[in-house]
């Protein structure tokens, strides 16, 4: 079984720096003549990416009657930014707030245990860890959200329904295969004389793990994380299913009900979505490299 | 306690106690491995989602299986499936390699096209459904009228529309993939290939292509298994309509558990998936296996 679902990492994987290193090209295809068809087509794609994303600014600075008689295409005569006071007045610093807390209460524990995890696997020996590192390799393959019924079920019955935490609890658990898989391909090129001169120095697993895997792994530690920060944060189906109250409702979720509150209003919901999105995009401009790699974790290592 | 300590000092390739994996490995079992059984056992039952788990032997299953809506289900999965893995893997790929080359005006075009990364699937549902309005956005904008067609309201439409929706979302990050994956290609290949005085064409089919054979494989299986887990832009954008004509797998189980009520059935929908996705993955890994050691005879 695990050979059949380490696919998602290319071999390479293995040899991958564990440092990023900025890739730079001085030459490669299409460098001595312009390459008409590719440019071509990449400025074709952009008009697919930016007209939605345009429509979507422009709309939310128009006002309702704007919205139905203006060019929907075109930027508003007298923008307004009411629908985003709107927003703000609908309880959006909470819906904020509660994304904040499911992101990073999953995000810190689903990283400390996925890199203890990957630190038994790859400096470890026996059969319980093999077995444990092919049980989550198993997980890798298996779409997980198939299992929502049983889950709703363990929530309702531990009285975790509406809660924060019954958001949390699952998340931890869908972050671990793919956290411990990326953190022990990283692992395996920390060379093993360090931890052998280490251990000469009497240091126990535990003062090696966080002072020599760590430091030596830490651009993966901060990959995993970036990749399971943007996949809590934009997360949808549990939010669904396991909250009810805007008290415990998340930002993704919340523009879904936006939608039915605000009906015919949609410059106010696509402020929404405009405030939603703000603070990736504010990652995005700071640190786009990390938050790219992060994006795709180990996938194209 | 002193001589334990100096014991196993002495015994130098004992490793990390197993115990370090215990937490991870509890979660995991808790919240992945026991739902995963709960599942194929509440598909053996029935339950509204409130009252009683009362065990029904294969009524579930019955009921599933002579479903007309299951089968369409299937039908329209495996469409999506396939059309969404057409369209997304030539133009990733061809993004992919056009944003690895090292033209400043590139670089600022792969800035914007990442932008879809950012939005979660529910905003680019909502984005689109006002976008496609044929009174508020695209037709009426830019004075066409074939782009003011009722998009999500037609059901020969709708399906192609999720497609593209799909692809809108989804080819950034596969093209991000393909960007890693050709900038790992070594420029001395291309340099031969030019002193050869090989065209575009022939370095990207002799060169680019084979040297992408894993990237292309890892970008595949994502793209095919994680079809099986379009759920939120598919529920938020059509809601699986109209009709039946985009309720895909995952839908179809939230709406027969969640709205329905119907959790027996809706368990026995989840452990299709479960397996289709398992049988997927393994199928798409020999495959892949298969070229994995072909390639390695080559290099040698």
């Amino acid at each position: 079984m695990a050979s059949t679902t380490q696919l998602p990492v290319p071999p390479s994987s293995a040899t991958g720096s564990v440092a990023e290193k900025p890739v730079t090209r001085t030459k490669g295809p299409g460098r001595l003549r312009p390459n008409l068809l590719g440019g071509l087509g990449g400025w074709l794609w952009l008009a697919i990416i930016i007209v939605p994303i345009y429509y979507v600014v422009i709309t939310s600075f128009k006002n309702q009657a704007g919205f139905f008689t203006s060019n929907p295409m075109l930027p508003a005569t007298e923008p307004t930014l009411d629908n985003y006071k709107l927003v703000l007045e609908n309880n959006f610093v909470t819906y904020f707030t509660n994304s904040l807390i499911v992101t990073l209460g999953t995000v810190l524990p689903a990283l400390l245990v996925s890199f203890m995890a990957a630190y038994a696997i790859v400096r470890g020996k026996g059969r319980f860890l093999s077995l444990t590192n092919n049980l989550f390799l198993l997980g890798l393959a298996i779409p997980l959200h198939a299992t929502i019924i049983p889950i709703y079920w363990m929530i309702t019955r531990a009285h975790l329904y509406d809660t924060l935490l019954a958001l949390i609890l699952p998340s931890v658990a869908f972050a671990i295969p793919v956290s411990v898989l990326i953190l022990s391909n990283f692992m395996r090129d920390v060379p093993n004389e360090l931890f052998e001169s280490m251990r000469l120095d009497g240091c126990s697993d535990w003062a090696m793990m966080w002072r020599l895997a760590l430091p030596m792994t830490k651009p993966a530690v901060i990959t995993v994380g970036i990749y399971n920060a943007l996949h809590v944060w934009n997360g949808f189906l549990f939010p669904l299913i396991l909250t009810q109250s805007p008290a415990t409702r998340v930002l993704p979720l919340s523009l879904w009900t936006f939608q039915g509150e605000f009906s015919v209003n949609i410059p106010a919901i696509l402020a929404s979505v405009v405030l939603a999105t703000l603070p990736l995009l504010v990652i995005y401009v700071v640190a786009r490299r990390q938050l790219l790699s992060g994006l795709t974790a180990g996938f194209s290592k | 306690m002193t001589s334990l300590g100096s014991a196993n000092r002495g015994v130098r390739d004992a490793g990390p106690s197993g115990w370090l994996a215990a937490p991870a490995l509890f979660f995991f079992l808790a919240f992945a491995v026991v739902p995963l059984i709960g599942v194929v056992f509440l598909s053996f039952t029935s339950w509204n989602g409130l009252g009683e788990i009362k065990l029904e032997g294969l009524s579930s299953w019955t009921t599933v299986l002579t479903d007309p809506v299951t089968g369409n289900a299937l039908v329209v999965t495996a469409k999506v499936m396939f059309f969404s893995f057409i369209v997304q893997a030539p133009v990733s790929l061809l993004l992919g390699v056009f944003t690895a080359g090292g033209q400043k005006y590139r670089a600022a075009l792969a800035v914007l096209y990442f932008l879809p990364l950012l939005l979660s699937s529910a905003a680019v549902a909502i984005a689109f459904k006002a976008l496609l309005d044929p009174n508020f956005g695209l037709g009426p904008g830019f004075h066409l009228p074939i782009l003011a067609q009722d998009w999500l309201g037609n059901s020969d439409l709708v399906l192609f529309v999720v497609v593209f929706v799909i692809a809108w979302q989804f080819v950034p990050f596969h093209t991000l993939i393909y960007q890693g994956g050709v900038r790992q290609i070594p420029t001395s290949l291309y340099e031969a290939a030019e002193i050869d005085g090989a065209g575009r064409f022939r370095q990207f089919w002799n060169i680019t292509l084979p040297q992408l054979k894993y990237t292309v494989i890892t970008s595949s299986t994502l793209m095919v298994v994680g079809s099986l887990a379009y759920f939120d832009l598919i529920f938020v954008l059509t809601g699986g309509g109209p009709g039946y004509s985009t309720r895909l797998l995952p839908l179809h189980m939230y709406l027969t558990g969640f709205k329905a009520n119907d959790m027996g059935a809706a368990s026995a929908l989840g452990v299709m998936l479960i397996v289709i996705g398992l049988g997927l993955a393994l199928l798409l890994q020999r495959l892949g296996g298969k070229n994995r050691n072909a390639s390695q005879l080559e290099g040698a």
